[in-house]
């Protein structure tokens, strides 16, 4: 008979209408029909989304301990390999006779900025530096009134501890952790035991 | 008495900023009353340079990109791209772990884009928002799971040359697999609200049929030439990664309508649960990225193919035919980089669909043909 199709759909969006009501799920439960999945959407600034482990915003770049011992040495790899090209580095810092200055024994990028209107997340920076000085944030509410400097990340805005990573991304930053680890017993003098 | 009317032809323009016409995609119409008599795509809107970028970044660098190709599926673009690499070197092997994992990931981009698509398409329709949003309930369920694994829900650049780029999360596959068993349910209510709806076979029987001999030459590939009864696979023609490991049917159309289109699509998501069941059954442990693979995400300018390599990668997108072909001059950059879209060359035949119909099935019709703009543009 024509109209069956129609009235069987209705039922569905019927159905589906009761079952985002507490007790439009009890009824349904009673008369033994599935529930479905009730309401899936969130009260979002009330109610904010558990982000996954490895959700990616935009990268930052990690210090030990205090802000001047951060990991960048200003190879500038990030800066070359990164696709839509938003990493802009000046640096290593030299002193007047051209010779690089050194913080904790290592060089350090005079400016680095990031330009988030170009950025697209895409972690290539992260996966080519090879002293994990760059790595992703999840922080994703980030949003300013300005359209130039304020998308310029400088490297002071970029700077954020090696405890933060720690905290939002614990089982990467252990990784790291260990590589790191097993890289500073490589470099150390044999002699120090 | 005869009546004669001095009728003439109308020419409108549908697009390019027009809710149903997934994008900016414009229509150049010319209508007899409400008869189509002649339809111009013009495309080009969306044009993003996305080869001539390919070919001044490094092979690795160009993954990002191909994620925006057909936004839907950014897994899929990866993956034939990293298909089109191996080759190219001549063969990076790729452990069992991370073929298990583009499988499932394949598969389950698979059901996102056909969901979705079927939301769009009854949206089209003038089913407003329901089939839409129901789609979208469950589509956001796998965005999580591409969330979990890659980071990203829709930009994942995640299949690399070699493997993966990370190994699965904990608790993923358990996660996949309470999706599967239920996604069965989600595709039975759909069916329940869609396939017998009389208004739905009123609008999409005999509508924009597409002969086999026309799909055929217009090199029309994916559900959309199956929905016209060829048997054309390419996960079973060719057989990349391990894809002759599993059973699972290829399911064909007859008459080659939206309404067949429309099914065909149904039909494969159920077929994509199969597959899924299977490799979530016998995915091994082990590395997920071979070595090789991981010195090419580590740093990529140290990729340097042999000068004139050539190599053509291709896989069954859940589009079509996805391929690119790759032309090396020795430098760590392609010398060419060329993307075989599959939305490209489906809507090719749209003109060919539209004759005849009304101005309301052309609606329909584009939105049969499954296209992305990001993907017809470049």
């Amino acid at each position: 008979m024509i109209g069956i199709g129609v009235l069987k759909g209705m039922w569905v969006t019927l159905r589906q209408f009761i079952g985002t009501y507490p007790a439009g799920r009890w009824l349904l439960k009673r008369a033994g029909l599935p529930e479905g999945d009730g309401l899936c959407t969130i009260e979002y600034p009330e109610v904010k989304q558990q982000h996954a482990e490895r959700h990616r915003v935009f990268p930052f770049l990690v210090y030990d301990a205090t802000p001047d011992n951060l990991r960048c040495v200003a190879c500038k790899i990030c800066e070359q390999e990164c696709p839509p090209q938003c990493i802009h580095i000046v640096g290593p810092a030299k002193d007047e006779q051209g010779r690089p200055l050194k913080t904790h024994g290592r060089t350090y990028p005079l400016r680095f900025d990031i330009d988030v209107s170009i950025c697209m997340s895409c972690r290539i920076c992260v996966d080519v530096c090879p002293f994990d000085a760059i790595e992703m944030d999840n922080a994703h509410e980030i949003s300013s009134g300005g359209r130039f400097q304020e998308l310029n990340y400088t490297k002071e805005q970029l700077l954020k501890s090696a405890d933060y990573f720690q905290k939002i991304k614990p089982t990467e930053a252990a990784v790291v952790d260990q590589r790191l680890a097993a890289k500073a017993k490589k470099s150390a003098p044999p002699s120090s035991s | 008495m005869t009546a004669t009317f001095d009728t003439q032809l109308l020419e409108i323009n549908l697009g390019p900023q027009h809710p149903s016409t997934h994008g900016v995609f414009r229509m150049q119409a010319i209508l007899d009353g409400e008869t189509i008599v002649k339809l111009k795509p013009v495309m080009g809107y969306l044009h993003r340079n996305h080869e001539q970028l390919g070919e001044g970044m490094t092979y690795i660098a160009s993954f990002p990109f191909t994620d925006r190709l057909d936004y839907f599926c950014a897994m899929t673009n990866n993956l034939a791209l990293a298909l089109a690499i191996e080759q190219l070197a001549g063969g990076i092997d790729v452990p069992e772990r991370a073929q298990y994992i583009r499988v499932i990931m394949s598969e389950l981009t698979r059901l996102v884009n056909h969901t979705v698509l079927v939301g769009f398409l009854l949206n089209d329709m003038g089913a407003f928002g329901t089939p839409l949003l129901y789609a979208f309930r469950e589509r956001e369920k796998i965005l999580d799971l591409f969330e979990a694994a890659s980071g990203s829900r829709m930009m994942c650049n995640y299949v690399r040359p070699g493997g993966v780029r990370e190994d699965l999360p904990e608790g993923f596959l358990e996660q996949t697999q309470k999706i599967v068993n239920e996604y069965p349910r989600f595709l039975d209510e759909f069916e329940a609200l869609l396939t017998d709806n009389e208004i739905i076979l009123q609008r999409t029987q005999r509508v924009g049929v597409l002969p086999k001999e026309l799909a055929i030459n217009a090199s029309v590939t994916g559900p959309m030439l199956r929905a016209s009864g060829a048997d054309y696979d390419i996960r079973k023609v060719d057989g990349y990664g391990i894809y002759p490991r599993f059973s699972f049917k290829v399911p064909l159309g007859t008459a080659g309508d939206v309404y067949d289109r429309y099914f065909v699509r149904i039909l494969e998501m159920r077929e994509s649960l199969k597959i899924l069941q299977q490799a979530l059954r016998e995915i091994p442990s082990g590395p997920s990225i071979s070595p090789k693979g991981l010195q090419l995400v580590t740093s990529p300018r140290t990729f340097r193919p042999p000068k004139g390599a050539e190599a053509y990668g291709r896989i069954e997108a859940p589009k079509g035919e996805l391929g690119f072909y790759l032309v090396s001059d020795g430098s760590p950059q392609p010398y060419r980089y060329h993307v075989r879209a599959p939305s490209f060359i489906n809507l090719t035949v749209l003109e060919d669909l539209c004759l005849g119909h009304k101005v309301a099935d052309v609606i329909i019709i584009l939105g049969s043909i499954d296209i992305v703009m990001g993907e017809v543009d470049r």
